[in-house]
């Protein structure tokens, strides 16, 4: 039943879903465009948007922006890929047992609260000022993410479903792989998912500061020093779409990955 | 001794495969059958060996004690008891819920559980399953411990004891594949439930596609999968409406009929558990005694004439009289 009107809903209506997201974005240009056009605010502060995506264009047009962002799109992947690889099973073992928890709980919440930022010279020192500092910082706050998301979804995975399989026969590796695991998936993927936001973050304000050569934190930075405005605010955008795509990517993997959540 | 303690020594001593006391390895000893042969019908043996001293021995006590039997239970033949629990203490926070607890369910018979709230039904039939531990006593199945034998058990919530991850059908394979059941035993063990069941509904949905009736019948076939010995029932209507409980009631009835398998039905709805039960299982409030059993011997298949027969209406009312006894007391 729930199925067809869904899909009913969506071949329908998704012209004016698409529209109506499409409303918010476009108000925001138009009045950005006044402001600029009306000179309610300064030229040199703001240019207009056309000027703006024009130049957004011919520097992904040229390839000019292509090395900076794919060394940025690396940076990002490369620290969430170690997040993942190890947030995974160390949270799965912090989830299972609250002993272990309970040792390293003060620890997870600790570090959790501390800005990653702060953590830039520590990683300097350890590293060197190469490029693996900067995705090593990102890994180590994305990882907290993960570790505790992955930890929470198994702590809450049903009792009940573990005691059906339990009854059934199934030994504590058995219940393991076929229940905990996919009991936790859901929460799994919400920590996922805030890791690679949190992941990019990090990697920007890393290539802003950190010595970097190239990306688009050391592009935005860039652009203000010598005052190119235009590419700038393109740069900005730029990396808004990075995040937003991320998202996108995210939430179609995990509606099909955990088609069981809420259900 | 009187004839239902040596019959109470027979069960605890040699069918429960417990530690036989003195008395007992004495006689078995004797006899020069030896547990170490392994021998298959070992149990069969001791019993017939001990079964014989005790006739021997005590000729005179068995012919009192024969007197001494409920001369309506004398002439009927002796149940078999498929689970036999014996002693079995469960405390919440120091409060004893059950202390030293006896019980006999007999084999391949629908047993209702049935008793104020809060006596412990369901922490009865979870302690059996072994879902929950409990701090004292055996629990046997025809002698056997819970990991030699092969139960079924289905959960009052079916949304949460199903996998929603899996396809309905992997949810009903789930225990066949887990003891290691190749692919195609699993496939005739499918098509077999679903003749069975006479499934309407494409088996290769999600759970949570299904009603809840249809759920909560897959939650049936996936506990009868594996062809267990003894199944039990935690409250499985409650979470129903009313048509689907007539409809897994008739199909559980069907099920039980054409199988020998053991029944144990955890109900909060008299009508229910009597139009059910082959006998059904009284408790007292806590701590939790039994408090009768009372037999329904109606023949099967039940319907709605069975819910307006003297028999039925007699029996609920024998079982409600002693439940408002109980809850009063």
């Amino acid at each position: 039943m729930n199925d067809i009107i869904d899909k009913s809903y969506f071949s329908k209506d998704a012209a004016l879903r698409v529209g109506r997201t499409l409303v918010g974005p476009l108000l925001l240009i138009v009045i950005w465009w006044f402001a600029n056009n009306l000179q309610l605010v300064s030229d040199k502060l703001l240019p207009g948007p056309i000027e703006t995506f024009g130049s957004l264009w011919t520097s992904l047009a040229d390839g000019s922006m292509t090395a900076d962002l794919t060394a940025t799109l690396y940076r990002t992947l490369y620290a969430f890929a170690l997040a993942a690889i190890v947030g995974i099973p160390t949270g799965i073992i912090l989830g299972s047992s609250d002993r272990i928890y309970h040792l390293v709980e003060f620890l997870v919440d600790f570090f959790r609260s501390t800005p990653a930022t702060a953590m830039f010279p520590l990683f300097l020192l350890i590293f060197g000022i190469g490029d693996f500092a900067k995705v090593a910082v990102a890994a180590f706050s994305a990882w907290l993410v993960v570790l505790f998301n992955v930890a929470y979804g198994v702590m809450n995975s049903r009792k009940t479903r573990i005691l059906a399989a339990r009854v059934m026969g199934a030994s504590k590796w058995q219940v393991f792989r076929t229940v905990m695991f996919f009991e936790s998936l859901p929460q799994t993927f919400v920590g996922l998912r805030m890791a690679v936001s949190l992941a990019l973050v990090v990697i920007i304000v890393a290539e802003m500061f950190i010595g970097s050569t190239n990306g688009m934190g050391h592009r935005i930075i860039d652009a203000q020093q010598v005052f190119d405005l235009q590419q700038m605010y393109a740069s900005i955008l730029m990396t808004g779409m990075i995040g937003y795509g991320f998202n996108v990517l995210f939430l179609t993997v995990e509606k099909h990955a955990v088609h069981w959540a809420g259900r | 001794m009187t004839f239902s303690q040596y019959e109470n020594r027979w069960h605890t001593n040699c069918v429960m495969k417990t530690k036989p006391d003195a008395h007992v390895r004495q006689i078995i000893g004797r006899s020069g059958i030896k547990r170490s042969d392994r021998e298959p019908d070992f149990n069969e043996k001791a019993g017939l060996v001990y079964m014989n001293a005790i006739v021997e021995h005590a000729v005179v006590d068995f012919s009192t004690a024969l007197e001494e039997r409920n001369p309506q239970t004398a002439d009927r033949m002796p149940q078999q008891p498929h689970i036999t629990i014996r002693g079995l203490t469960k405390k919440f926070a120091g409060v004893p819920l059950y202390e030293k607890f006896n019980l006999d369910l007999p084999k391949g018979q629908v047993t209702c559980v049935f008793g104020p709230n809060g006596c412990g039904k369901s922490t009865l039939i979870n302690m059996i399953a072994g879902l929950i531990p409990y701090d004292a006593g055996d629990i046997l199945f025809d002698g056997k411990t819970l990991k030699e034998t092969n139960i079924g058990y289905v959960f009052q919530n079916y949304r949460e004891a199903l996998f929603p991850w899996m396809r309905a059908v992997d949810n009903i394979k789930y225990p066949l594949r887990i003891n290691g059941a190749s692919k195609e035993e699993c496939d005739a063990r499918i098509d077999e439930l679903v003749r069975s069941f006479d499934v309407k509904f494409d088996l290769n949905r999600y759970p949570y596609e299904f009603s809840g009736g249809q759920q909560q019948l897959i939650s049936i076939m996936r506990a009868l999968a594996p062809k267990p010995e003894v199944i039990f029932l935690d409250e499985p209507f409650s979470a129903l409406d009313y048509e689907m409980t007539l409809f897994i009631r008739d199909k559980l009835q069907e099920i039980f009929s054409s199988t020998d398998v053991t029944m144990v039905v955890v109900s909060h709805d008299l009508e229910e558990a009597v139009y059910l039960a082959d006998q059904v299982l009284l408790l007292t409030k806590r701590p939790t005694e039994v408090a009768d059993t009372v037999s329904f011997t109606a023949v099967r298949p039940r319907d709605i004439d069975t819910l307006s027969s003297d028999a039925f209406v007699q029996t609920k009312a024998r079982c409600l009289d002693i439940f408002q006894r109980e809850v009063r007391r």
